[in-house]
């Protein structure tokens, strides 16, 4: 039944739960999830797939949220940040941003956690250089990269040695 | 358990990376509008019309013009010359004439681009040549915002005796914060109940300030709150006020809540940038290379309004002759006016441009006179009890030839040096090293700290928890973890039982801006009096003894409560003994205490594609003493990459006055994968003023990074590029390459 406003329902998967949300078919997924699922962790930097602050994981797949049409989410499972840690269980990449710095200011922190647990459940020890190319796509002003790259390396010491974390995808 | 020097964990850090940080777009108001900006088109010239046109419910829209402010239209900061909304002239191409709100932002996209405003186009100048050559006169009676001289010795008597006059002129560009968090605000605003504001910024009391103006109401009427904040680097020091003030006019005239978030076109073309600037020096050296003399004419471009272009320029101005002793010093400096929208605040705060032009022409010299870039620093050294170029007299140690030997040992650098030479005969790509020392002076230049008269609270509870009560905010740097750390070290408690109270005019004292690198060195120690304030009130007050446990401070407090009510320590900025400024002679103890650095950078120029990559980095600095060593070195390596776009990405494209490039598509910050690893390296020499003996170290790593790559530019290729951002066009230029 078409909806006189012109928007449309989307079914979904949000965070293992499935969702309907009713939007502008061109809106984008990144308002979908910010304003009409109020998950306010998945960030806006840029609006144009440049600074990766809106990343989240579509179908398992790295995506900038900002440049997905909300509609081409139908049918598929969404996972923000919101749903990285297990309850109070931090996933190993959130503990070690923690302890090595880093996150700064944390806007881009949102992004850069899911594009490196995206980069460790395709690689699960990533050398240096598939490190920097993984998070390419996530810009950070302030700490330079380096605490970043060593939060990567240190949360994969910590899944060699069976820290639990949670399967993603 | 000590706390100072260890890395204990983020106080925000949980939040930050859950996602449950709440930044200013994250938060709702009921009945909440949406707020806009009608800007001006055109660089300079007198409003004649405005018209609503389209098919827009115009009856839906609350409409601000500049004739509806309640008190003065102006953004009080320093002068009083810029408004908030245009009344009949417009002075910078971006700059705001209405404001519109609705509660729906699609809405108020489309009514945005259907207010029509016609300008009729006055003359306008763009560079800070015209502007200083008064091709026209745009602000005042001569363009100049602010004008300086720092005088030691006789510069005029010295040139005679020189054996050899070296003279040189350098220029740097401006360079955008790219913050990635966007301005943005949340407003609530009435007549009757004044006004509040929340929002992301540096200094809630600059907004304050603004704000009790704007609306002409008592300082109890407004309430300014800060809330998580992502990234500043000085972006958000100065145009919170503007931002803030806009939203809040709609409220005032609505009755709704207003939110103005920035998208990032709108906050790249609108918001200040840091200040362009031209340098030029002429240096008296003797053969066996002592500085004889420097006189240096410093330039940086304004913009259209005075906005904080005088102290930009004072310390620029400060930091123009380095860490360096010469008898005979005249720096002459001026901000002045063109029609591009205000520079304003950016990390460093002048001294990256006049340090580039510094470092760079040291090189200059030191060529000419048949030195290396090194031995010509070593003998010009400023050491303890020698004088700087505004005549204040160095008290603290300083060890700038064990800091070089130090850098040069870390990067390996005369082996690397040598290699390079011999390798870059042959190849095609050229390798090169380079270095720059500086100093950076940390918080408010001359007498800024006296009047500014910052006060920092500390209260206890019942329970033995201490809150600290500051106006300094938390944009990433540290700000909650380190005061958390200073208080728990000079209480003897845990680092978990002291919280940072959120910064809210309502709530917390005046402890100044978040700005100069300040918040360690000056408020941090003002955390440390005001909690040893709380301690010796329950000593004195017979509850507690001079040694005690935790449980026995929460005990005291518990009684303390009990007895006499809430339990509140403050403590107000006092100079440290010594400290003597002329601001009128711009002459003596500049800054309470400098950070020292050495930093080296390694590249390769590629003579194909000529474009340059920094290969590694090395910062090594003497800071005092490094209360969070992962917090610190996470602020040298933020400030390096910046450096490093700055000299080699970052290049803003100007078109009569407004920025074509406000995207993040074409203005080119660096990505993970175009920064060299950035190696940082501390010595600690405690200083007696600060915090368990820590300086100020957010701006010091801006320095650095220009004048080291454009010298190992200069090693490698052998050809001397004196103006950043650096470029591949440049490089073709320099190189003579062929551009087919």
């Amino acid at each position: 039944m078409p909806d006189p406003s012109g928007k449309v329902e989307i079914n979904l998967i949000v965070n293992d739960e499935p969702r309907t949300v009713s939007v502008y078919p061109m809106a984008r997924l990144l308002d979908m999830i910010r304003e009409d699922l109020r998950l306010t962790g998945t960030k806006e930097g840029c609006g144009e797939g440049e600074c990766g602050a809106c990343s989240v994981l579509l179908d398992g797949l790295l995506v900038n949220s900002c440049l997905v049409p909300a509609i081409q989410a139908e049918g598929t499972s969404i996972k923000t940040i919101e749903e990285i840690a297990t309850g109070e269980q931090l996933h190993a990449v959130q503990q070690a941003f923690i302890t090595c710095g880093g996150a700064q200011c944390g806007i881009c922190t949102p992004g850069m956690v899911i594009a490196a647990v995206n980069l460790l459940e395709r690689i699960p020890e990533p050398s240096q250089a598939e490190i920097r190319t993984g998070l390419a796509g996530n810009l950070c002003r302030c700490t330079g990269y380096m605490k970043i790259f060593e939060s990567v390396v240190r949360a994969c010491q910590d899944n060699k040695q069976n820290i639990p974390a949670p399967v993603g995808g | 358990m000590e706390i100072v020097g260890h890395p204990v964990p983020r106080k925000e850090g949980r939040d930050k990376v859950t996602g449950q940080a709440r930044y200013i777009d994250d938060l709702h108001f009921p009945e909440m509008l949406y707020g806009t900006t009608i800007r001006s088109t055109v660089a300079r010239g007198r409003i004649t019309n405005i018209t609503f046109v389209g098919d827009i419910p115009w009856d839906e829209f609350v409409i601000v013009r500049a004739g509806d402010i309640p008190g003065e239209n102006c953004v009080a900061l320093i002068l009083l010359d810029q408004p908030y909304l245009a009344g009949e002239f417009v002075n910078h191409p971006e700059e705001p004439i209405l404001l519109l709100a609705h509660s729906d932002k699609y809405l108020l996209e489309e009514a945005r681009r259907h207010v029509k405003v016609e300008i009729e186009p006055l003359p306008a100048i763009f560079s800070l040549e015209d502007s200083d050559n008064k091709k026209e006169v745009v602000w005042g009676e001569d363009n100049i915002f602010k004008a300086y001289t720092v005088e030691k010795g006789n510069v005029d008597d010295v040139w005679a005796k020189a054996d050899l006059i070296v003279e040189g002129e350098y220029h740097t560009g401006a360079q955008e914060q790219l913050y990635i968090e966007n301005n943005g605000v949340i407003a609530i605003a009435s007549p009757e109940d004044g006004v509040t504001v929340w929002g992301s910024m540096q200094c809630p009391y600059y907004v304050h300030k603004a704000l009790l103006k704007l609306f002409g109401l008592s300082e109890d009427k407004v309430r300014v709150v800060q809330v998580e904040t992502g990234g500043g680097f000085g972006g958000k020091e100065e145009y919170p006020s503007m931002i803030a003030g806009h939203a809040a006019l709609l409220s005032w005239k609505s009755g709704r809540p207003v939110k103005i978030v920035y998208d990032r076109a709108e906050d790249m073309v609108a918001t200040t940038k840091r200040h362009p600037s031209r340098t030029r020096h002429r240096t008296a050296v003797s053969r066996d290379g002592k500085l004889l003399g420097m006189e240096i004419d410093f330039v940086v471009d304004g913009g259209a309004y005075a906005t904080l272009s005088a102290v930009v320029l004072s310390r620029g101005t400060i930091h123009a002759a380095g860490p360096y002793v010469c008898p005979n010093v005249r720096i002459k400096s001026r901000a002045v006016a063109t029609n591009v929208p205000p520079h304003g605040a950016f990390r460093g705060f002048g001294a990256p441009q006049s340090i580039f032009a510094l470092e760079r022409h040291l090189n200059k010299v030191a060529r000419e006179l048949g030195l290396s870039p090194e031995e010509l620093r070593r003998r010009n050294f400023i050491h303890q009890g020698e004088t700087t170029a505004t005549s204040q007299v160095i008290n603290e140690k300083v060890e700038m030839e064990a800091l070089l030997d130090r850098a040069f040992e870390l990067t390996d650098y005369e082996a690397k040096q040598q290699r390079f030479a011999e390798s870059n005969k042959t190849s095609r790509t050229k390798k090169g090293m380079g270095f720059a020392s500086f100093m950076h002076g940390a918080g408010f230049t001359g007498s800024g700290e006296k009047y500014l008269e910052s006060v920092v609270g500390a209260e206890a509870t019942s329970e033995g928890r201490v809150i600290i009560l500051a106006a300094s905010t938390e944009i990433g740097q540290g700000t909650n973890t380190v005061f958390a750390q200073i208080a728990a070290e000079a209480l003897r408690l845990d680092y978990d039982s002291i919280e940072v109270a959120k910064p809210d005019t309502g709530n917390v004292p005046n402890s100044g801006p978040t700005v100069a690198s300040r918040t360690t060195m000056i408020v941090g120690r003002l955390v440390e009096s005001a909690v040893l304030g709380l301690k010796q009130t329950l000593i004195k007050s017979g509850l507690l003894k001079e040694d005690y446990s935790s449980d026995e401070f929460s005990l005291a407090c518990h009684r303390y409560i009990e007895q006499h009510g809430p339990l509140k320590s403050f403590s107000k900025y006092k100079a440290p003994p010594g400290i003597n400024w002329d601001d009128e002679k711009y002459e003596g103890d500049a800054y309470g205490a400098y950070a020292w650095a050495v930093y080296v950078a390694e590249v390769t120029v590629d003579t194909t594609t000529y474009e340059a990559r920094v290969d590694d980095f090395v910062a090594l600095q003497e800071v005092g003493k490094v209360i969070h060593p992962i917090l610190a070195a996470g602020q040298i390596e933020g400030g390096v990459a910046q450096g490093i776009g700055y000299t080699l990405f970052e290049k803003v494209v100007w078109n009569e006055g407004r920025m074509m490039n406000n995207q993040m598509t074409n203005y080119i910050m660096p990505t993970a994968a175009d920064i060299p690893p950035i190696r940082v390296f501390f010595e600690e020499n405690p200083y007696a003023y600060g915090p368990a003996g820590a300086k100020g170290i957010g701006e010091l790593p801006m320095d650095g990074p220009a004048p080291a790559i454009l010298n190992a530019i200069e090693h490698a290729t052998g050809v001397s590029i004196n103006h950043i951002p650096l470029m591949p066009e440049s490089i073709i230029e320099a190189l003579g390459g062929d551009r087919a």
